[in-house]
């Protein structure tokens, strides 16, 4: 990676306060770029990794500033990565008056979330573009695993007292099991942030692996509800016990918080996972969720991942938007790129 | 477990006619994002690519009919042709300003608003096409133009509408200096100019300014803004060229003041030339910044803060974080950090809006930066820098990381003005604080901990002009900017920026101080030491003891009328040595309180008034009975005058546009060197000496060759008023020799000579050596006895220096 020019050093050995590159680099100290990562499988709770955080609020925020302003895509490659972001999609719908009828109209978008003629005009006729899973209420994970059936499209279900998390932990772990059993490829947990305010970490840590447990070979995203825990560092923290306990996913918010995914938080959590990849060798999916509603935040969120994650960030096996509204950004923003017309909502096929 | 996701398929095509959408899908690079340069190049064609002078509010042709060409650093393509100034033209430019001084100077405060604010204004209606010419004619990247460059120009601008506005309720008894040089560099060239033009503007001054000769294309496009909002005639005028053309500003007698920002040793060049004259002068130059990290700092934003602090413009940043020190327990990972952050870093097209590092200025830069870095390694350093291949044309520089390297390598001593950053080790914040103050420079720092007692325990001790906490290369209009030791002096930017454009008015007004020499003691032959009728034997005062002078000579005394009065030590070079060294040593008084301060010069003004009698008789004898008392009574006023000062020269709060305080800290030069007025001995001497030590200076004192007994007073006074030892130190002597030694001297800081014309005008010359900051009266004549002229805030301004300590918060 580094063009390094060793020469001989013609200073005394005895030099205090200089550098010289260690003989054995630690592991920890190898770029993710030349590693073969691993799948998290959680590592037992090591609490100096949470003492070890440290998040400057200013100086993060002025890199998230910074790093929207310092990468830019354009025609072409913007065209791509916008179809990247829908393929990183959690095509999500979490209301009140969520049915059936509509979850099944949500899965038959997320089949075909661009309609053919922009792809067409784009030169894409035969791309098999589709969201990476549909996220729901246990209530309709039957409904969305028959919506996509055979499209290779997963299905995800928020789970254990979603958003709050405050059921009981009972009924929580039986939550995750019924969504399992029901088929749900993905379960999107939520944590106490009780334990976070009082830094209970072995609690934090117990409750997620018990999570974990539950969900078996489905796979686990740790909604840590970032507009809870109301600081950067506990942000990180709760990131580093959440990926020790066995997280596939750390996860910013439920979309239900007064605050969801910004920037800065997303990237505390993305250096909490290359931290966490640095030290054990496995890789820890992130997802931002709620409030991304434009084309423009697909772009900046992606950039994000690019910069302080690498390539391997940038598929929906370790990066996925939980998101609804933005697709119809997205699409309109890829007709527009196709045909030079602007484009109107109602021209496109709603989810 | 992980459960890999099928990516999209691409279908059945083969990759040859793969959609190139659904090859830039698989690949997820950037591609080129390149800002159109159509418009500021359409704005060149209109001006058909060729510039002359901005002289008295119109474009003029150079006298001499000499051009040259400015390019694209990044292209190697011509831009423009811009006009060779030479004398001639600087005689015009400057006789224009001259002109247009007494219209400008006399419209009042709110009507310079107006005309600052619509220059503000209309920077930002043509930010971007300010922004690309940037780009285009430096090299630099389009994202910092656009997001630094540009706004930061607007901003200085409204910020200085409002001094203007504010000007004489603000800065009473204030008037401008007149007509001022200005010469800026081509790293931030239209910023520079803006730091230059909009507080000389606002105090009044009119101005030529030299853009640098690599970069003069948004000098003349602002010449153009002026004459668009209707800015009169010769207040600004804009000569291009080399540094010839320079050098006739700078030369020029009718300039009242020149600032300069560029390199150290043109600094120098500048501060020997115009020591024959009164010009003031204010210098912002080169810098070795210390970017310090401690373990417990938030490692992934320092190393954020490295990529803006050395990685900013290529490096070409006076300020540039570009000597880091770690701590060791940390140094390992951050290394690794550092290195994995290069590799995504974007060298490239400056346009190209997702480029992070552009084009170096020139090929004599770039030469600079690749013979500098070679000798590093030739000296051990291990080099260190991104895979990725460099574009094979233009000008460009990989960021680079030198490990391996030590403070005795040249790598780590010089400013490289490039994006070289040299990483050493630290074990404690002490070796810390010493190794970042390993330096001739003093121009910024960044310090980055999570403790906020470590952070502004190591902010107060390192010697620079602008320490940012946990952050860096941060600017703004309403913070001050400038440098310690050979950065420079003088500040650009609030308060204390403006200051640097204004003079009090009776200074201004003040006659020619008189010819002095001939009243001294010049028959100073050594007398043999011991005679008949002396009443008491004066020594030097060095570190708190008297002491025989070197030399073992002493030179008699006289009355104005003849007599002899007593014999005086003759101190020599290596008394002034011994003297500086005291006054090095007892720099602990700079951290004494500031009211443990005023309580030793209240007590000395105790002493003073009790012992009155006796020294003024004594005085009497050279000064005559009736200055005598008046300055035995002055003197007592003006020790408390100083010791009232002493705990209230307050610092500011500055109010940059974002979350943080900016703390505007007066500290104490350090050791100052005084030679002291010769028409009034004891009040002369106390009027210097008091703010110097009143703010924590130390001090070395050649009292007036009038009279230099008054030494054996006033080391009896300092010794009763438990003022500590090498705080004061006074050696008396042929006051031409020694203030040379002073003025030559490498650990003064700063010296200040309030005699003769002459002696100032050589006191600046040799002053270069380390660029010591230098306080003269111009050859004024200054009425020490009458306290609007004698004391107060304009003494203090000098006894001290700004530094500005940025804090963010935030949680």
């Amino acid at each position: 990676m580094c063009r390094q020019r060793m020469m001989e050093s013609f200073s005394p050995a005895s030099m205090e306060s200089t550098y010289q590159m260690p003989r054995s680099l630690d592991a920890s100290l190898i770029p993710l770029s030349e590693r073969a990562l691993q799948p998290n499988r959680g590592v037992p709770l090591n609490l100096d990794w949470i003492d070890a955080v440290r998040v400057n609020t200013s100086a993060l925020e002025r890199r998230a500033a910074t790093l929207v302003t310092r990468r830019s895509v354009k025609k072409d490659w913007q065209a791509a990565w916008l179809l990247r972001a829908i393929s990183c999609m959690d095509l999500t719908t979490l209301s009140g008056d969520d049915t059936e009828q509509r979850v099944l109209r949500l899965c038959a978008k997320g089949r075909q979330p661009v309609q053919r003629s922009i792809l067409k005009q784009l030169g894409l006729e035969s791309f098999e573009l589709k969201v990476a899973a549909i996220c729901v209420y246990h209530t309709f994970v039957e409904a969305a695993l028959r919506g996509t059936e055979g499209s290779g499209i997963k299905v995800a279900a928020v789970s254990t007292g979603f958003p709050t998390g405050l059921s009981p932990l009972a009924e929580r772990v039986g939550e995750i099991r019924r969504s399992v059993e029901a088929g749900a490829h993905e379960i999107d947990v939520v944590i106490t942030r009780a334990h976070v305010f009082a830094a209970r970490w072995q609690a934090l840590y117990d409750e997620i692996a018990t999570f974990k447990e539950a969900c078996g070979r489905a796979h686990m995203k740790v909604i840590l509800g970032t507009g809870d825990l109301a600081t950067l560092r506990n942000v990180a923290r709760a990131s580093m016990v959440a990926m020790m306990a066995g997280a596939d996913f750390i996860k910013t918010s439920t979309g239900k918080e007064a605050v969801n995914a910004t920037l800065p938080v997303g990237l505390v959590m993305t250096r909490a996972i290359r931290e966490y990849a640095q030290q054990t060798g496995m890789s820890v999916g992130f997802k931002p969720a709620g409030g991304i509603r434009t084309a423009k935040q697909s772009l900046e969120w992606l950039s994000l991942m690019k910069e302080e994650l690498g390539d391997l960030w940038l598929n929906a096996t370790l990066f996925r938007f939980g998101a609804s509204g933005m697709l119809a950004d997205i699409e309109r923003q890829l007709e527009y790129y196709a045909t030079g017309r602007y484009s109107a909502d109602y021209r496109h096929p709603i989810a | 477990m992980r459960q890999d996701v099928t990516p999209p398929t691409i279908g059945t095509q083969s990759p040859e006619i793969m959609s190139k959408i659904a090859e830039k899908f698989v690949s997820m690079e950037y591609g080129p994002a390149i800002e159109d340069p159509k418009e500021a190049l359409a704005w060149l064609d209109g001006h058909q690519r060729r510039f002359g002078h901005f002289i008295n509010g119109a474009w003029q042709p150079p006298v001499a009919g000499e051009h040259f060409q400015t390019a694209d650093p990044s292209t190697g393509q011509e831009l423009a042709t811009v006009a060779q100034g030479s004398a001639a033209d600087i005689e015009l430019a400057v006789k224009s300003a001259r002109a247009a001084f007494a219209g400008w100077n006399s419209l009042s405060g709110h009507l310079r608003a107006r005309y600052l604010y619509a220059l503000a204004r209309q920077v930002q209606k043509h930010s971007r096409r300010l922004a690309v010419l940037e780009t285009l004619d430096n090299g630099k990247t389009i994202r910092e133009s656009r997001d630094l460059d540009i706004p930061l120009v607007a901003r200085h601008f409204y910020h200085h509408a409002g001094w203007a506005q504010l000007l004489e309720q603000e800065f009473p008894g204030y008037v401008a200096c007149g007509v001022v040089g200005q010469i800026i560099p081509w790293n931030f060239p239209l910023l520079m100019l803006a730091w230059k033009i909009a507080p000389a503007l606002a105090a009044g001054n009119t101005l030529v300014l030299k853009p640098a000769e690599f970069t003069p294309l948004t000098a003349l496009a602002f010449a153009e803004i002026c004459q668009e909002i209707g800015l009169p005639a010769g207040v600004v005028n804009i000569v291009t060229g080399d540094g010839r053309a320079g050098e006739a500003l700078v030369n020029h007698p009718d300039v009242d003041k020149i600032a300069f920002t560029g390199s150290t040793e043109v600094g120098r060049a500048i501060r020997k030339a115009t020591s024959q004259s009164h010009k003031r002068l204010s210098l912002e130059l080169g810098g070795k910044s210390p970017f310090v990290i401690f373990d417990d700092a938030d490692l992934d934003s320092a190393v954020e803060g490295l990529v803006d602090g050395i990685w900013l413009n290529q490096g070409q940043v006076c300020c540039a974080g570009s000597r880091l020190l770690m701590q060791e327990s940390v140094a390992d990972k951050l290394v690794a950090k550092i290195r994995t952050r290069m590799e995504t870093l974007r060298v490239g097209a400056p346009l190209d809006k997702a480029v992070d590092v552009g084009a170096i200025v020139a090929p004599v830069q770039l030469q600079r930066i690749r013979r500098l870095v070679e000798q590093g390694i030739a000296e051990g350093a291990n080099c260190c820098q991104p895979a990725a291949a460099l574009p094979t044309t233009g000008l460009y520089y990989p960021p680079t990381l030198l490990t391996n390297v030590h403070p005795s390598s040249v790598v780590v001593q010089e400013e490289i003005f490039g994006p070289v950053l040299a990483a050493m080790t630290f074990r404690t914040l002490r070796e810390a604080v010493e190794l970042a103050n390993n330096t001739t420079y003093g121009l910024a720092a960044s310090v980055w901990s999570e403790n906020i007692n470590v952070a502004l325990q190591v902010a107060s001790q390192i010697k620079a002009g602008v320490v940012w906490v946990n952050s860096t290369n941060l600017f703004d209009a309403a913070c001050g900017f400038g440098g310690y030791r050979e950065s420079g002096y003088g500040r650009e930017g609030g308060r204390e920026g403006l200051l640097e454009y204004l003079e009090p008015k009776w200074f201004k007004n003040a006659p020619p101080v008189k010819n002095e020499e001939l009243v001294a003691n010049s028959e100073m032959r050594p007398t043999e030491p011991a005679g008949a009728a002396i009443d008491r034997t004066v020594k030097l005062y060095i570190a708190g003891k008297q002491a025989r002078p070197d030399s073992g000579y002493s030179f008699p005394v006289h009355a104005p009328g003849g007599q002899l009065l007593g014999e005086a030590p003759l101190g020599n070079r290596k008394d002034i040595r011994n003297a500086v060294e005291a006054a090095r040593k007892a720099e602990s008084w700079g951290k004494a309180t500031a009211h443990n301060r005023a309580q030793v010069l209240y007590y000395l003004g105790e002493n003073l008034a009790r012992r009155s009698e006796e020294i003024a008789a004594r005085l009497a004898r050279v000064t005559g009975e009736e200055q005598a008392r008046k300055e035995l009574s002055g003197a007592v006023e003006r020790i408390f005058c100083y010791a009232a000062w002493a705990d209230k020269f307050d610092g500011a709060v500055h109010n940059p546009p974002f979350r943080n305080v900016s703390l505007a800290m007066n500290e104490a030069i350090g050791t100052i060197g005084i030679l002291c007025p010769g028409e009034a001995p004891l009040l002369g001497f106390l009027s210097l000496v008091l703010p110097a030590i009143a703010l924590g200076n130390t001090v070395v004192a050649i009292p007036s060759e009038h009279y230099p007994l008054i030494t054996a007073d006033l080391y009896q006074l300092f010794d009763t008023s438990d003022l500590p030892a090498g705080v004061v130190n006074i050696v008396t002597g042929r006051s031409a020799e020694l203030m040379k030694v002073l003025a030559e001297h490498d650990d003064l800081d700063a010296i200040w000579c309030l005699s003769s014309a002459q002696n100032a005008a050589q006191v600046k010359a040799l002053s270069v050596g380390n660029l010591k900051q230098v306080f003269t009266n111009e050859g004024r004549s200054i009425d020490w006895f009458d306290p609007r002229q004698g004391e107060g805030r304009w003494f203090l301004q000098h006894a001290a220096q700004v530094k500005n300590i940025w804090v963010p918060y935030g949680e």
